[in-house]
């Protein structure tokens, strides 16, 4: 009898490279693909009606001139009706090449990608150190990964306010700098400070997921491969680079991509320690919902067509990541 | 592949090591004492780190003045726990506790509910359009919350739906219906798939298949998705801060917000709503972190 199902799906990117009788097994199946849709349905209405429409709607808006003066609204009883018009791309030409578009999209770009990468520097490299100091065998080990993760356990809108407190113009950090006769940083104030605490809440709220996932990583590395090297005299250095990243390779592209997802459109932590006070401080992600949400009147149009922007940008920068992932990956094989 | 790699390149720079004197060959793993000191020492300040700001904030809670945590000193003497009867019981603490309970609950059974099947779909069938579908599942996950803020405030607001909970359940299922699917595929894809194959033999529709066999193997995925649903509902700043108006329906991330206005800063109160609030959330995820990072992690790199 024929099974809708195949067995090659076990294998790691076994959609991409079917092995040969795979596509017989599926013309074999192809009566039974209702199956497969029917399974499929909940999640295609759910991604339909909520994903697809409000981006197909977001995507109009981006073309017209909505802001919260001219949009449909209700006023007590009055209904007022949508008054906004049609202005084709005038929305993305602005925020790209308009007046002053260095100021309010290139700057906050820039920004943007320096948050991104330093971030996602910053928790791979602390996280691998101490993945690889947890990873040895040493007492207290389990003590000190439960402390370790702690910030990623604790909710972020918790922790943001405890380093807001900590930062505080008087708050435990500038007391202790005064003390030890530092220069004491307006820390929530000056923008190249914002922007340092910025990085430094984020990166201590984000470490300890890259640790955890890079130490499962560690973990699965076949012990055999490091005594083989050192029989062949490898030092800790070279077992380090010759069998500990080679093995570290699938997690650590897969934690780094999601880390450069989820940096580029971290909103908490900016949002929660800055509020509305730090324009030069905000990533595209906040600015965007600053245009959107945070001013009057709310301008609706260029909110969203950031955001449309944001979308591509990651679109475009994930597929570009999967190719040189999977360059790679070949070069090696061969 | 790494096999192949190590002993390629390693007598390249193998001088280096035979021109080190001698030493006195250790045991593999065993490490000498200054080496263990610094993996202590390390080990140490980075956990006071990571545990600090936590700590602080658990200490300021104790202190009974608004302007406490300028002085930390003070708190040592006159340490109460204040705060906490006073949150518990003149503030909107359960409104908030239930709001955040309804949605995030809310969130967590409908994402489950409704990503299983396709999970087990998508991890045991292809068909035309398969590509497509984990593509869109992938994108829908990097969406920033910009992208989907204004349409839906806007498509929420026709419906009356802003500062309901139902508005805000179906924003969170846009991000968790995906992403439950997602985490689902990578839990279906470790489990056997000759059970599948049983199955069928005696005569098992895929639907019996998957609701007698399988879903009841996956019960420790869908709970990590469940948790991981719970987790982000729970924690979500964005959309909740945009949808919900009135002060009784606040969620944590909103209500904590709230303590500090243009007129006021109860600290002292926000800390120990902080506490409050973290306390059962990180007992939680301590129960369920070791599954999570599995989870999250194989699903992508099977993708």
């Amino acid at each position: 009898m024929t099974v809708a199902i195949d067995r090659a799906t076990g294998k790691r990117r076994g959609d991409r490279t079917p092995r040969p009788g795979l596509g017989r097994r599926l013309k074999d199946g192809y009566q039974k693909h209702w199956y497969a849709y029917a399974m499929i349905a909940p999640v295609a209405v759910v991604i339909g009606v909520l994903v697809l429409y409000p981006l197909g709607y977001g995507l109009y808006l981006t073309l017209t001139d909505a802001n919260s003066l001219n949009s449909a609204r209700t006023i007590g009883v009055n209904e007022i009706e949508a008054t906004y018009q049609f202005v084709g791309l005038d929305n993305y030409a602005d925020i790209l090449w308009g007046p002053t578009a260095y100021d309010r999209f290139w700057s906050h770009f820039v920004w943007t990608i320096v948050w991104t990468a330093v971030c996602v520097g910053l928790h791979f490299f602390i996280g691998l150190g101490l993945a690889l100091l947890l990873n040895q065998k040493l007492r207290g080990r389990t003590f000190y990964r439960l402390i370790l993760v702690l910030p990623w356990a604790v909710p972020t809108f918790v922790t943001v306010f405890g380093w807001r407190f900590m930062l505080a113009d008087s708050g435990i950090i500038n007391s202790a700098l005064d003390w030890l006769h530092l220069p004491t940083p307006a820390w929530l104030e000056d923008t190249f400070w914002q922007r340092f605490s910025a990085i430094m809440v984020n990166t201590w709220c984000g470490v300890p997921f890259m640790m955890v996932s890079l130490l499962g990583g560690l973990q699965s590395i076949d012990h055999t491969l490091y005594e083989a090297a050192e029989m062949d005299g490898a030092n800790a250095w070279q077992r380090f680079r010759y069998v500990t990243l080679p093995g570290l390779r699938s997690v650590s592209s897969t934690v780094v991509l999601l880390g450069i997802i989820w940096t580029f459109n971290q909103f908490a932590v900016i949002f929660l320690l800055f509020g509305n006070t730090a324009p030069e401080a905000q990533i595209l992600v906040t600015w965007a919902y600053q245009l959107g949400f945070g001013q009057q009147p709310r301008d609706f149009a260029q909110s969203a067509a950031y955001g449309i922007l944001l979308l591509a940008i990651l679109i475009v920068f994930t597929s570009f990541y999967r190719r040189w992932l999977n360059r790679n990956e070949q070069q090696l094989a061969n | 592949m790494s096999t192949s790699t190590a002993p390629a390149k390693a007598p390249a720079e193998q001088t280096t090591v035979s021109t080190a004197p001698p030493r006195r060959v250790r045991a593999r793993g065993e490490r000498g004492r200054a080496a263990s000191l610094a993996s202590h020492g390390v080990l140490t300040v980075a956990s006071l780190v990571a545990l600090f700001p936590v700590a602080w904030l658990v200490y300021l809670s104790l202190g009974p003045d608004k302007d406490d945590y300028l002085h930390p000193g003070g708190i040592w003497s006159k340490m109460t726990l204040d705060n906490y009867a006073f949150v518990l019981q003149h503030t909107n603490f359960f409104d908030w506790l239930k709001s955040s309970l309804i949605v995030s609950l809310g969130t967590t059974v409908i994402g489950v509910l409704v990503a299983a099947t396709t999970g087990y779909a998508v991890s045991r069938m292809r068909f035309p359009g398969y590509r497509k579908l984990m593509w869109v599942l992938l994108v829908t996950q990097m969406f920033p919350i910009a992208v989907l803020i204004v349409p839906m405030y806007q498509i929420l607001s026709g419906l009356q739906l802003v500062d309901s909970y139902l508005g805000l359940v179906l924003v969170y299922c846009s991000t968790a219906v995906p992403y439950c699917a997602w985490l689902l595929k990578g839990y279906f894809d470790t489990i056997p798939f000759e059970i599948d194959e049983a199955g069928r033999v005696d005569g098992l529709s895929p639907f019996g298949t998957f609701f007698r066999l399988i879903l009841p193997l996956a019960r420790p995925g869908l709970a990590v998705a469940g948790f991981y649903s719970f987790i982000t509902a729970f924690g979500e700043v964005a959309f909740a801060s945009t949808f919900m108006l009135s002060d009784t329906k606040y969620t944590f991330a909103v209500g904590l917000q709230s303590f500090v206005s243009e007129h006021d800063a109860q600290r002292h109160l926000m800390a120990a709503t902080a506490v409050l609030v973290a306390i059962p959330v990180s007992a939680f995820f301590y129960l369920v972190q070791k599954n999570l990072v599995t989870g999250l992690t194989a699903g992508g790199t099977k993708g």
